[in-house]
């Protein structure tokens, strides 16, 4: 087996995006995210003497950022003293009488499953992303996720409209095959 | 009125991003009613275009990467 090695000069541009949004999903707040996200590298950093080399550098930054979430929970649970369990009653007074079967879960909902899916599915997109090349990655990126105007991205990087419906064609096409085993 | 498959993806790509124009889209529809590997492609662009708004992904900003590496540079 290949033995991985810790490169933590790249880690911020290899790495964040993913790790962000596997925060993000958990956390449902970028500020939090952010600082976890920032937490893991630094975590990662002291802690890279024990790094064994079994597994990706990813792989072992994620584990790292799942443990960061749990105590991100804890501490804010710790906080207030205890877990909290809120719920929300429905003001209308016509729905009187109603709100016991408001709480009663709803066998046909997909709800729960639809969250788990698309968590899975952001993190399966971003993996497709970084396996293509840089500049497609880049342009894919501004486009798709930050909407971008093309303008804006023509300027930004200094290519014209062509180029650049070009790069999107050849990321498109490589994003499908990336993701056709699993999501098509 | 027909266009090359070469144009046809080009639309398709464009129209994903709602950047089209009413004249495209129609001689979009029309090749790929005569094209099938166009119909498929086309089909699986949407498919990608949908799957893309439900992961909802987010970035972030080249700022807030630049911050985040003096923060971990300062760490080191």
């Amino acid at each position: 087996m290949e033995t991985h090695k810790l490169n933590p000069d790249k880690w911020v541009d290899l790495y964040a995006d993913y790790l962000f949004n596997y925060a993000v999903t958990r956390v449902s707040d970028s500020e939090i995210a952010k600082d976890l996200v920032q937490d893991t590298f630094i975590a990662g950093l002291k802690s890279a003497k024990n790094f064994k080399g079994d597994a990706a550098e990813r792989t072992w930054l994620i584990a790292i950022l799942k443990r960061k979430v749990i105590d991100h929970y804890r501490k804010i649970n710790s906080k207030k003293g205890k877990a909290e369990v809120r719920m929300s009653y429905s003001s209308q007074t016509d729905a009187e009488g109603d709100w016991m079967e408001e709480r009663i879960a709803d066998p046909n909902s997909n709800f729960e499953n639809d969250n788990l899916e698309n968590e899975e599915l952001g993190l399966a997109i971003q993996n497709c992303i970084s396996k293509l090349p840089k500049k497609q990655a880049q342009v894919f990126t501004m486009k798709t996720i930050q909407g971008m105007e093309t303008e804006d991205i023509c300027n930004a990087l200094g290519i014209n409209a062509s180029n650049l419906w070009v790069m999107i064609h050849r990321a498109r096409t490589g994003l499908m095959g990336c993701l056709n085993q699993n999501w098509f | 009125m027909m266009i090359s498959c070469e144009k046809a993806a080009n639309i398709c790509n464009r129209h994903q991003y709602r950047e089209a124009t009413v004249w495209e889209k129609i001689q979009l529809k029309f090749h790929l009613t005569m094209c099938k590997t166009c119909a498929k492609h086309s089909a699986k662009n949407e498919k990608l275009t949908s799957l893309c708004n439900q992961a909802k992904l987010t970035v972030l900003s080249d700022e807030e990467k630049r911050k985040m590496k003096e923060t971990f540079s300062n760490a080191k």
